[in-house]
């Protein structure tokens, strides 16, 4: 891509005995200023005065003796300062004193190094010739040579039909490792077990985290409760993929501040409305309801979500309203669920609408 | 290392009646050199040049940390236990007694509290992370700036590029490790960033954690890459990265006497091996020192990881900050459905944009290679200044990251400073499009403005505040010249122009051709040329 403009350029390189190398539409002034050369040295005082040379010199060796003292210091810490089980300030004392002395011991060798490089090595910048990082053309030459002989020699690219299957079984070679991390997961599809959780009719709604269950008379008005399903904390196994999914929000509204689309009257009791808390973003919990304004906040992301209008979005980037779980009142007075959440909870997947 | 060993510098050394060490030395040296040729590496290295400058030890500052991080880490490894087993809690930590947790944050609690030094470990660990992120973003500001990533270094950039990325993912999976409220909470962002991506996220998110978020696997999994792969990564590549830095050695700044066919500075042996060393163990004390008094991710304080509870105000640590706040800045509604799928753009937008500023970050030097189509290599580093359009892109770079990092903090500026996080969010839309737009801008003109002054210091001199009347009552203030010294470092630069198009051979304009020229049109337009001797000449006169 060199036009005759850039080629006006090349001619007027600096460096004629260097090879020609586009300098493309950089400007070349004729006139320069030309480099000043090196400024005199400037002698330290270390240089000048052997007196403050042999300070320095004993200012260095008294660091590495404070070095070997932090060390020293950091073993004695260890043991003056043991942790006593359940002593929150012995923690701490471990911590700082022994921290502090190893601090202490690698500082001072840290200053003494770069103190005596400095004040006492010899000083003046020296220079070093720089070469072009290409090798040099004998040497590229004659690894041109060798590619050139080797390809002879080995016919590959003389072989084609023999090299291209080289290079087809070199990329089909790895698949097999690829399959092999197929069991890193369970067999099962995992759509269906996003798209249902814990919940079922006369699933009772328990406190989170005790489990006890919750009567509708516990719910005054504007009163938020952290809701699991009843069952959770006995299960054996998978109680964190459960809860991840079955977390739920009670909340008492007046019946009249909730608007309520057609199909949905019957899914609270009384102004007690139940929202998934796993937000439809990325499913951080949704775990701060405002009281005043009805809204929920999640921490994360900060979407929020309108529950005088069915758990809306009203800000942030999550989309979907959050899930509600339609809940009843048992014989017993306690509320329970009517049935599972009537869509996938939690954030988006592919499958999701599938 | 000998370096005790050897006679102090400055005692004229007599090589008939070497010291006691000395022999020590010389039997040793012989010893390895005869059974490893060793002479020639130590002849080939030893007196290497390495200029010398406050903004090359940016670079040293991230490998120092990288050997605090793997020497503390290896310490926490004998004790940490990388399980989700569900255990009870039976340390010293009092609140969390008989709390059920998973043996991971149960360990990392022990660790905290009953293994002496642990928490200090810990600590130093953490610290030791923050600082190998933040050295390696500011060595690399400091190579973009300075335009050392110009040939033939290109490849080191990418180098380093690659080392940036895989520190932030040690980072995350660090400290995804304790298994504690807030790194589940991250873990859990990470699903579901998965699960957003179109086609293959389920099943991604359902391999990557062995089942459903949040199972039994992911801490495992995380701990071998955190441990095992991608340090292995990191160690070849920063030998890759060493080994390119001596094969193209270190570029220097525009001095008396540097040119670019030499290396001015110290030798490696002793002056700059001597100052390394000492830097590693400043690196390490002022780590420790830190690490010492102030805590970083108390997990006690957090609570073992559970999906229902959080706590607000969560943040990554921050270099994962930029990622998060891309999303928070996603306004609402970005997700519809279409054949049959779910395209969760709240997802894939940040992810795409974060992907593609990476992209143009690693291939920005190839970008400008391509509008200077300059072949040659460049060894002076630039002021900044003295490359304006290059150092406001780099400007509008950081401005762009900035707001989406301080995006991360959208809820903790509402709440310090009293405002709507809305308020905050929407300011934060605003400015994640308007900032590098109006950075790009004033950077471009303070650049400008520099190289003006810099031409009028180096042709006129600069202002000596001395204020003379003349005869005839006029006052004029003295301006002192410089010196040819002070004067080289003004003058000393390379400018470009915009590529002029020419008809080819066959006397057409090709669109590339077209193309580039408009792109080095916007890049040189507004240029400002160095000081030339004639100029200088003339100045002088009056």
């Amino acid at each position: 891509m060199t036009d005759q403009h850039e080629h006006a350029a090349v001619s007027n390189r600096a460096h004629p005995e260097a090879p020609a190398r586009s300098s493309g539409i950089a400007v070349i002034p004729t006139d320069a200023v030309a480099n000043p050369g090196f400024p005199p040295e400037r002698p330290r005082v270390t240089d000048l005065d052997p007196k403050v040379e042999k300070a320095q010199e004993r200012r260095i060796i008294a660091l590495f003796f404070v070095s070997i003292i932090g060390s020293i210091a950091a073993i004695v810490f260890y043991i003056v300062f043991p942790i006593i089980p359940g002593d929150m300030q012995s923690v701490r004392n471990n911590t700082m004193f022994v921290g502090a002395a190893i601090a202490l011991a690698l500082l001072a060798v840290g200053v003494g190094v770069v103190h005596w490089s400095k004040a006492l090595m010899h000083g003046h910048d020296l220079v070093e010739e720089r070469h072009e990082t290409r090798g040099s053309e004998p040497t590229r030459e004659r690894a041109a040579e060798i590619f050139t002989e080797a390809n002879e020699e080995s016919g590959f690219t003389r072989r084609r039909l023999l090299r291209n299957t080289l290079i087809t079984a070199a990329v089909v070679s790895p698949l097999p490792g690829i399959v092999l991390l197929r069991d890193l997961a369970p067999i099962a599809d995992p759509v269906p077990l996003l798209k249902h959780t814990m919940w079922a009719k006369g699933t009772r709604l328990t406190r989170d985290p005790s489990g006890t269950p919750i009567r509708a008379a516990d719910v005054t008005l504007g009163s938020a409760f952290h809701v699991i399903p009843e069952g959770l904390n006995e299960l054996e196994h998978g109680k964190l993929e459960e809860k991840a999914k079955a977390a739920v929000l009670l909340m008492r509204l007046k019946p009249e501040d909730l608007h309520v689309t057609p199909g949905r009257e019957t899914w609270g009791f009384d102004g007690i409305v139940a929202y998934s808390k796993i937000c439809t973003h990325v499913g951080c919990p949704v775990a701060l309801y405002e009281q005043q304004t009805h809204h929920l906040l999640c921490p994360c992301h900060q979407s929020q979500f309108d529950i005088t209008h069915e758990a809306r979005v009203i800000f942030g980037p999550a989309k979907r309203a959050l899930p509600q779980l339609p809940i009843a009142v048992d014989d017993e007075g306690y509320l329970v669920a009517q049935s599972d959440f009537t869509e996938p909870v939690g954030p988006s997947f592919w499958e999701r609408v599938l | 290392m000998t370096s005790t060993a050897t006679p102090p510098v400055g005692a004229p050394q007599t090589p008939e009646e070497p010291g006691k060490g000395m022999r020590f030395v010389s039997w040793a040296s012989n010893y390895i050199d005869e059974r490893t040729s060793v002479s020639g590496f130590v002849k080939f290295i030893g007196r290497k040049i390495f200029p010398n400058h406050w903004s090359f030890m940016l670079g040293e500052v991230a490998l120092y940390s990288f050997v605090v991080i793997l020497l503390s880490g290896t310490f926490l490894t004998l004790f940490f236990q990388a399980a989700m087993t569900p255990v009870h809690y039976d340390g010293s930590y009092a609140p969390l007694k008989g709390v059920e947790m998973s043996a991971a944050m149960a360990s990392t609690l022990d660790i905290s509290f009953d293994i002496r030094g642990g928490l200090l470990m810990r600590q130093v660990h953490h610290w030791a992370a923050l600082v190998f992120v933040a050295s390696i973003g500011l060595h690399m500001l400091r190579i973009f700036f300075t335009g050392a990533f110009r040939k033939p270094r290109e490849v080191n950039w990418i180098v380093g590029f690659l080392l940036f990325v895989l520190a932030m993912a040690e980072g995350f999976t660090g400290y995804s490790l304790p298994d504690d409220l807030l790194s589940g909470n991250g873990l859990r962002i990470i699903d579901g960033m998965v699960k957003g991506v179109p086609f293959i996220g389920t099943w991604i998110s359902y391999l990557l954690f062995g089942g459903e978020f949040p199972g039994e696997d992911i801490v495992g999994r995380l701990y071998m890459l955190h441990i095992m792969l991608l340090p292995a990564l990191v160690i070849g590549l920063i030998a890759v990265h060493l080994v390119l830095m001596v094969v193209n050695k270190h570029t220097q700044f525009a001095a008396p006497g540097a040119t670019q066919k030499n290396v001015v500075g110290s030798p490696i042996l002793p002056v700059f091996a001597g100052k390394a060393a000492g830097f590693f163990f400043l690196v390490f004390g002022v780590i420790v020192l830190v690490a010492s008094f102030v805590s970083i991710n108390p997990v006690w304080v957090y609570g073992p990881y559970d999906p229902s509870p959080i706590s607000a105000g969560t943040q990554p640590d921050w270099y994962i900050g930029f990622a998060d706040g891309m999303l928070r800045l996603i306004p609402p509604g970005w997700e519809f459905e279409l054949w049959g799928g779910t395209w969760s753009f709240n997802i894939i937008v940040p992810i795409i944009i974060l992907v593609l500023f990476l992209v143009v970050v690693a291939f920005y030097p190839f970008i400008e290679a391509w509008v200077t189509g300059d072949k040659r290599e460049h060894h002076i580093a630039d002021r900044p200044r003295n490359a304006p359009t290059r150092t406001a892109i780099g400007a509008a770079g950081v401005t762009f990251y900035a707001v989406m990092w301080a995006a991360a903090s959208s809820d903790i500026i509402a709440t310090h400073f009293r405002l709507a996080v809305e308020h905050v969010t929407y300011t934060l839309q605003a400015l994640l499009i308007l900032g590098p737009i109006i950075a790009y801008f004033v950077a471009k003109r303070i650049c400008i403005g520099l190289q003006k002054k810099d031409r009028e210091i180096a042709l006129h001199g600069f202002e000596s505040g001395r204020i003379v009347r003349m005869p005839s009552g006029e006052y004029i203030e003295v301006h002192q010249p410089l010196d040819a010294y002070e004067r080289w470092r003004l003058v000393s630069y390379e400018s470009y122009q915009p590529l002029m198009v020419r008809p080819n051979a066959k006397g057409k304009i090709g669109f590339w051709q077209n193309f580039r020229a408009s792109i080095s049109r916007w890049f040189y337009e507004d240029r400002i040329e160095p000081a030339t001797q004639k100029e200088l000449d003339e100045g002088s006169h009056h």
